[in-house]
């Protein structure tokens, strides 16, 4: 049918005049226009969880103190109404003259996931997902290739044939996270701790594609932990729970390292594999494990520079 | 299809004086009037495009409220369905720039009679694209925290706002072409070519930036070894070359079909010559790459192996990618075939297209992105089918794009029709 006259279709039937063409193509418009105010209505179910104050704020770097008091009380008055738990929300800041680095000693880990448990527990994660920021990978001796390994081992440890590698955030000094972030939620503080404002992320999971070490997590919904689990120690931009549909990743325990103490996992190991510490401190003991012991970083060739590194005895 | 030409409403030839206050929107205003006129058929096109957007729009705000765990992507898979989709549709919106290239550079009458349906493609295809990436967003309602000014813009480091600029820079350049020549038309004057022309040498520019930039956005992470190849750019822009002549040769024979625009035949024959030469290069360069992955070996190769093969018995990719592989090679070996071009062969033209068309969908979309989290960074292999709602809202946004693009081709039907003297 390769005709060049218009064809004689029907238009449609008993509207021939233009007003009541106009009348009918109207009345199709509203028609279609209710049904899709109609189907996106869930939406509003979405907008009574997240207040306009929330909808308004700017970014973390841009608010002034009074505007951060603010915030962060609001914030504690949504985790009581929604959570049913009393918390306090710090904004702890890098203390001047540090910065942190861990290291793990691969001779001496043994696998037992305390540290996954821990973080787990610390940084009020979904429970549902037992989410962590930290994996451990059970690798054949002999090999350094993570292809060999499986994060899902299972049975006593350790294995005979087998060493462990934790994996959590490197907090590289070139962070790739960082670098493809389109609005900047996520940055690097002065004592190299990569840090996301959970309020300004909007969940493109760009950095969770960009980052080599499978650090970042994503929350794919509403994280859920019981009131009395909850971890009450909170701070802006570490371990205060997160809203859904943002990404996180490990802080080096900030809530706990930049208040002198240690973090979490360190803590939970009943090896003694993880050290941390302040590398422009000359005599902490994680200097003296860099200068002394043959240290090494994952992805070398990657050039992200991790602050993280592993070693053997 | 009478009404087109002649709409009853009183919008005669304007006065030659009249002021763009008035006119321009009673331009608008006859457009919308012409985009909704049509016959039965054209109602229950719409009217079915309409219903599959809207259930879409559905399954994306239960998305929204319910969190994207409706969703089956997860840590190891971060981006799906949507992302492939976009993907692909930003080929697609560069592809048009194959009418583009002969009518303005080369001077082909006939293909410039008829270019503007490659440019309101690209409209219809960057629509889709921004709502792609609007549905794959954790939290669309911190949207304005990318718009430079207001919000935090981290322009020029991430490659993400690179490719906000160019996408929107793309769809008001082509918004502009259009516009004003359909606008012309409207008054009845002669468009001035410095109105229009040099936007259309940027427009070419400009599009294989877009697909360029794009493809920036994977090869630039190196924890990402499948994609952290040089060879992505130009195999990009090549398979954007086979979808968006596809995708057009198959809607100007249906154009001339239903609406008996004439002079579509030579435009189609310069495109099909186009596919002809640019699905033969995206093999090869996609036979480049698979030789460099597998003679190699190593485990830069896994993910190409799971693409092909299947991973450690995971293999939920390989049907996706050896129909890709046969579509795209019986639709090359048709294109060769000189028969393919004579008229009553259209039939199998349009099967040669569809082939290609869904051929670099799969290749471009699931075969490229999912494989890129397969195995994982952590070298962890967890698989990735999409969900219904995946599926759901990503029927929508095709279906919203093709109502951009019925509504776009009827306005400017009149000017199909009868195109400008030379
Ligand atoms: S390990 Fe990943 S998340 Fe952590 S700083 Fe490096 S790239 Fe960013
Ligand atoms: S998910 Fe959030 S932190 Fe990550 S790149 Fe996107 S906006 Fe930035």
């Amino acid at each position: 049918m390769t005709t060049t006259e218009p064809s004689t279709k029907r238009s449609l039937p008993i509207v021939e005049n233009f007003g009541r063409r106009a009348a009918v193509k109207g009345a199709f418009a509203t028609l279609g226009a209710g049904a899709f105010v109609a189907a996106i209505s869930p939406l509003r179910q979405a907008a009574k969880n997240s207040s306009a104050a929330e909808f308004m704020q700017q970014h973390y770097t841009e608010l002034s103190a009074d505007q951060k008091a603010d915030v962060i009380a609001r914030l504690e008055a949504e985790t009581k109404e929604q959570y049913g738990a009393d918390v306090t929300i710090a904004d702890d800041r890098p203390i001047p003259g540090t910065k942190f680095v861990y290291a793990i000693n691969l001779s001496v880990c043994n696998g037992n996931g305390k540290c996954v448990e821990a973080c787990h527990k610390e940084n009020n994660h979904d429970r549902d997902t037992n989410q962590s920021y930290i994996r451990v990978i059970e690798m054949p001796k002999g090999t350094m290739d993570m292809e060999q390994g499986s994060t899902t081992y299972s049975g006593a440890v350790p294995k005979d044939d087998k060493f462990y590698l934790p994996v959590q955030c490197q907090q590289c000094d070139e962070p790739p996270c960082v670098d493809v972030c389109p609005v900047k939620a996520t940055w690097k503080e002065e004592d190299g701790i990569v840090v996301v404002d959970y309020n300004w992320c909007i969940g493109c999971r760009y950095c969770e594609a960009a980052c080599p070490y499978h650090a970042r997590r994503f929350n794919w919904k509403k994280p859920e932990v019981p009131a009395e689990e909850i971890n009450p120690n909170q701070s802006y931009l570490s371990n205060r729970v997160r809203p859904v549909g943002v990404v996180e990743k490990c802080t080096y325990c900030l809530h706990r390292t930049r208040r002198g103490k240690l973090p979490a996992c360190l803590e939970a190991c009943p090896t003694g594999a993880r050290v941390f510490g302040n590398i422009l401190d000359k005599d902490s003991n994680i200097r003296w494990i860099l200068e002394n012991k043959r240290v090494y970083i994952l992805k070398e060739e990657l050039g992200t520079k991790p602050a993280f590194f592993y070693y053997f005895d | 299809m009478s009404s087109i030409t002649a709409s009853p409403q009183s919008t005669g030839p304007p006065e030659e004086h009249e002021s763009h206050v008035t006119s321009y929107p009673r331009f608008i205003a006859r457009s919308l009037w012409l985009a909704t006129e049509g016959s039965l058929a054209f109602y229950a096109w719409m009217t079915v495009l309409t219903a599959l957007f809207l259930v879409g729009a559905n399954a994306w705000a239960n998305q929204v409220a319910g969190g994207m765990i409706g969703t089956n992507m997860t840590d190891h898979v971060s981006w799906g369905l949507y992302i492939a989709n976009f993907t692909f549709m930003v080929g697609l919106a560069a592809g048009g720039v194959m009418m583009v290239i002969p009518a303005y550079l080369y001077h082909d009458r006939k293909m410039h009679d008829v270019v503007i349906i490659g440019e309101l493609l690209a409209i219809a295809a960057i629509v889709m694209c921004l709502l792609f990436v609007v549905a794959d967003l954790g939290r669309p309602d911190r949207f304005w925290h990318m718009l430079p000014g207001i919000g935090k813009f981290n322009w020029p480091i991430s490659m993400l706002t690179w490719d906000v600029i160019v996408l929107n820079g793309y769809l008001i350049l082509n918004l502009h072409i259009c516009g004003y020549l359909l606008y012309m038309r409207f008054l009845g004057r002669k468009p001035n070519p410095v109105w229009y022309v040099p936007f259309v040498m940027l427009s070419i520019v400009w599009a294989i930036s877009i697909h360029t930039v794009t493809a920036f956005l994977y090869c630039g992470l190196g924890g990402r070894p499948f994609w952290n190849t040089a060879l992505l750019a130009p195999r990009f822009l090549a398979s954007a070359f086979v979808s968006g002549p596809a995708f057009i040769i198959a809607a100007m024979v249906l154009i001339k079909k239903l609406t008996g625009v004439s002079g579509l035949d030579q435009p189609i024959a310069t495109l099909a010559r186009i596919v002809r030469v640019t699905i033969l290069i995206n093999l090869l360069m996609v036979a480049s790459e698979l030789f460099t992955e597998f003679y190699t070996g190593g485990s830069h190769v896994s993910a190409a192996k799971y693409l092909f093969f299947g991973l450690h018995g995971k293999t939920a990719l390989v049907p996706w990618t050896w129909t890709a592989i046969g579509l795209n090679i019986t639709a090359a070996l048709l294109f060769l075939w000189p028969g393919l071009l004579e008229l009553r062969w259209r039939p199998l033209l349009v099967a040669a297209c569809c082939m290609a068309f869904v051929g670099a969908w799969i290749e471009k979309g699931m075969g490229l992105i999912v494989p890129g989290f397969i195995p994982s960074t952590l070298h962890e292999v967890v698989e990735y089918v999409p969900s219904q709602l995946e599926w759901k809202v990503t029927v929508g946004i095709w279906a919203f794009g093709l109502m951009v693009f019925t509504i776009a081709i009827k306005t400017a039907l009149p000017t199909l029709k009868h195109p400008a003297e030379h």
